[in-house]
């Protein structure tokens, strides 16, 4: 069970940091589905079987065929030439900045103390459960998730209307 | 539990393993000559014209933007299909007025003709 978790958490460590030092944008793509991947397999890990569908539906499939379309859509020239010549100031600033997010991240993780979660009422599946709450105690949330929704359509038109036409 | 899982886990592996596999009997069985001929670029028997990298159009992203919203709409519908029976009406109004706004949405778009490909 734990070495399922190190091998997964692995594979999402290595393969997230292989999409940020890709020199091709479309390479850093395919290396992010891997990373998705990994995630989903954390998910289920962790009983979250719903999301970890979710992850793979809608991550893996639609927001990566996003993804995809964008680079395409921007100028897939060969991969920018790396920059010759960096300031010193430049790199230490940078690492520096670095460091210190990283500690920061780590305090602010370390800070953080989960209330113990309501147990899923016994006999129920994590989707049954999800569902449950989703279409009662969070009725508000769910229908306002529909408004956004549209939100999101009328600005995808919007947007690309005036390249339309 | 999680054994249900090793199903699609050996699923994937198949998947991948296959591609691994053509990809290295292809290498190892393929004939490996270079002519000028043979590695210019092939249009359909044509000289190719312009960049194979050429820009797409704006319009694959609208589709691919409608797709993820209306995925995301459809990833609704299976907790509700879950649940469904135990909620009965009120589940069935409550998913009807979920529909009817996005459904909104697909008329904006449709009227737009922002789903016309010209």
């Amino acid at each position: 069970m734990q070495i399922i978790f190190f091998i997964l958490a692995g594979v999402a460590l290595v393969t997230g940091g292989l999409v940020v030092f890709q020199r091709h944008p479309l390479r850093s793509a395919l290396w992010l589905i891997v990373n998705f991947f990994a995630v989903a397999g954390i998910y289920l890990l962790a009983h979250a079987e719903f999301i970890a569908a979710i992850q793979v539906i809608v991550y893996a499939g639609a927001i990566m065929v996003l993804f995809l379309f964008v680079i395409m859509l921007l100028n897939l020239r060969e991969p920018e030439a790396e920059a010759k010549f960096m300031h010193l100031g430049q790199k230490v600033g940078g690492i520096i900045l670095a460091v210190f997010t990283v500690l920061l991240l780590i305090y602010g993780v370390m800070q953080v103390v989960l209330p113990p979660g309501k147990a899923a009422p016994p006999g129920l599946g994590n989707t049954e459960s999800i569902a449950r709450l989703l279409f009662t105690d969070y009725l508000l949330p769910f229908e306002v998730t529909s408004v956004l929704l549209l939100v999101a359509i009328v600005g995808a038109v919007v947007l690309a209307k005036s390249k339309l036409k | 539990m999680l054994i249900n899982y090793l199903p699609i886990l050996i699923y994937m592996l198949i998947a991948v393993g296959l591609l691994g596999v053509i990809v290295l009997l292809s290498e190892l069985l393929g004939k490996k000559t270079h002519t000028v001929q043979k590695d210019i670029p092939y249009e359909c028997g044509m000289d190719p014209i312009g960049d194979a990298r050429s820009r797409y159009t704006v319009r694959f992203y609208i589709i691919a933007m409608f797709f993820i919203v209306f995925d995301i709409e459809a990833i609704f519908l299976y907790p509700w299909g879950v649940v469904f029976k135990p909620l009965g009406w009120f589940g069935l109004v409550e998913m009807g007025v979920f529909i009817a706004i996005l459904a909104v949405g697909l008329a904006y778009v449709w009227g737009k003709g922002a789903l016309e490909w010209e």
